[in-house]
């Protein structure tokens, strides 16, 4: 599939960006922060050509089973964990769904461990499992993937602060300034109110919309139980500028 | 009472954290998973324009180069057309060149860099002409939300001089920090490109 066929509207600007229900820069919860952080206040930029535009995927560019975590990386068995889908819709802000959106995840396998140069991390390494995938949504948004529950692991921020289970995901939408990158909380998770990183985010419903939820209807009886995320990336204006955004 | 209307909040931004190279470029965390990879190189052999390489550090507030840092970069071609349907003087999809690539900082060095096609300028807001630039996108352990930029080449002095973005900037000396230069020695085309989180050289980032 080939996405962004000019099918819906002619171009218009994209919604500014509600910073309130986005983490700032500085955080003190997140200590990495503090010299990673730009401390002058953003520019603010009008939308011109060069931000409403962004790179196409096709289905050319992903291979048969980038989508699917349990057999993606596996060699002689199979993964080892508790089996899961995670679904939803790619939306955007206007409640439409974007086709053709490009989503990786990446995530640690069942123990808490990355499969990273960099994560040393005691629990082992599952040679059958190599914790990335991608996809592409379908025409009304619709994206899937089959994994493995990711364990929680420990981390260097104060002396005992563990990440609740999550996976990362970054996404494409149609253009550069809806790009995205965040991460998937399930359901029910003790660890998810006491983690530094979900307390970056200011607000508590933001945060909320952060956690997948368990979804019995999609469970794969005797096989996988399935979680329902749906990724909601910034709106876009109608035609009503596209003169001026043009320059003609 | 102000009434709410029904449209959806985007997506809270998480930090892409210190295994983001997994999920985006897999080889980096050494393994290999994926037959088609993103990589950093933008434009083939055999796409018209002038060959550049962008190379670059990413710094902190301590002034330490960050050694996982990923950026992504977005351009047009060498005639100032995006491969995106709404550019309206969009070029041709299937010509091997899509306008994006995806770098790595070396886990040693920090050093990343970027081969491509010196972009060609684009149309401005009010029929202004922008100067030939490259969009960029940053993410990293500690940064809670991608951090957009913009990369300028130091040869096109005049272009420069009248580009609408550049000229936002207030702070003339500012505008420097978004201005690529050509390296000494190389004997190619390779421009440095140097980010600062923080300090006195912060870069200018944008809310766009
Ligand atoms: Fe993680």
């Amino acid at each position: 599939m080939q996405r962004n066929t000019p099918a819906g509207p002619r171009p218009g600007e994209y919604f500014q960006r509600d910073r309130t229900l986005q983490p700032p820069a500085y955080t003190q919860v997140y200590k990495t922060s503090a010299t990673r952080s730009p401390q002058k206040p953003l520019l603010s930029l009008e939308q011109t050509v060069s931000e409403i535009t962004g790179p196409v995927f096709g289905d050319h560019d992903l291979g048969p089973l980038d989508h699917d975590l349990i057999r993606n990386h596996a060699g002689d068995g199979e993964p080892i964990g508790p089996r899961i889908v995670v679904h939803g819709h790619v939306l955007d802000e206007n409640g439409r769904g974007v086709p053709g959106a490009l989503v990786e995840i990446w995530q640690a396998n069942a123990g808490g461990r990355y499969r990273h140069r960099n994560d040393i991390y005691l629990a082992p390494i599952d040679p059958n499992f190599g914790g990335c995938g991608r996809c592409l949504s379908d025409e009304t948004g619709y994206y899937f993937f089959r994994t493995i529950m990711p364990g929680p692991y420990p981390w260097r921020n104060y002396v005992n602060s563990w990440r609740p289970a999550h996976i990362h995901l970054s996404i494409f939408g149609r253009s550069f300034c809806q790009r995205l990158i965040t991460q998937l909380y399930f359901e029910g998770d003790p660890l998810i109110p006491e983690c530094p990183i979900v307390q970056t985010i200011p607000d508590a419903s933001a945060v909320e919309r952060l956690i997948a939820t368990l979804d019995m209807n999609a469970s794969i009886p005797f096989d996988s139980r399935a979680y329902r995320f749906d990724i909601v990336l910034r709106g876009r204006r109608s035609t009503l500028f596209e003169n001026r955004l043009d320059g003609n | 009472m102000v009434r709410k209307l029904t449209y959806l909040r985007e997506t809270p931004s998480q930090t892409a954290g210190p295994y983001v190279h997994i999920g985006l470029a897999p080889a980096y965390a050494g393994f290999e998973i994926f037959e088609n990879n993103f990589t950093n190189t933008v434009a083939g052999p055999d796409v018209p324009g002038e060959r550049i390489v962008i190379e670059g550090c990413v710094y902190d507030g301590t002034g330490t180069p960050l050694r996982d840092v990923l950026l992504e970069s977005w351009q047009a071609d060498a005639n100032g057309h995006y491969r995106h349907p709404d550019d309206p003087n969009h070029g041709p999809a299937d010509d091997g060149f899509r306008g994006w690539g995806r770098m790595c900082s070396h886990f040693e060095t920090g050093v990343f860099s970027l081969e491509t096609i010196k972009p060609g300028p684009v149309p401005g807001r009010n029929g202004r002409l922008q100067a030939p630039h490259i969009s960029l996108w940053i993410v990293a352990r500690g940064i809670n939300i991608g951090l957009q930029t913009r990369l300028y080449f130091g040869e096109e002095t005049d272009a420069n001089a009248a580009d609408p973005v550049l000229n936002l900037i207030e702070q003339e000396s500012r505008r420097q920090t978004l201005i690529a230069q050509p390296a000494d020695g190389t004997g190619t085309a390779t421009h440095r490109f140097d980010i600062h989180l923080q300090g006195e050289k912060e870069t200018v980032f944008f809310d766009v």
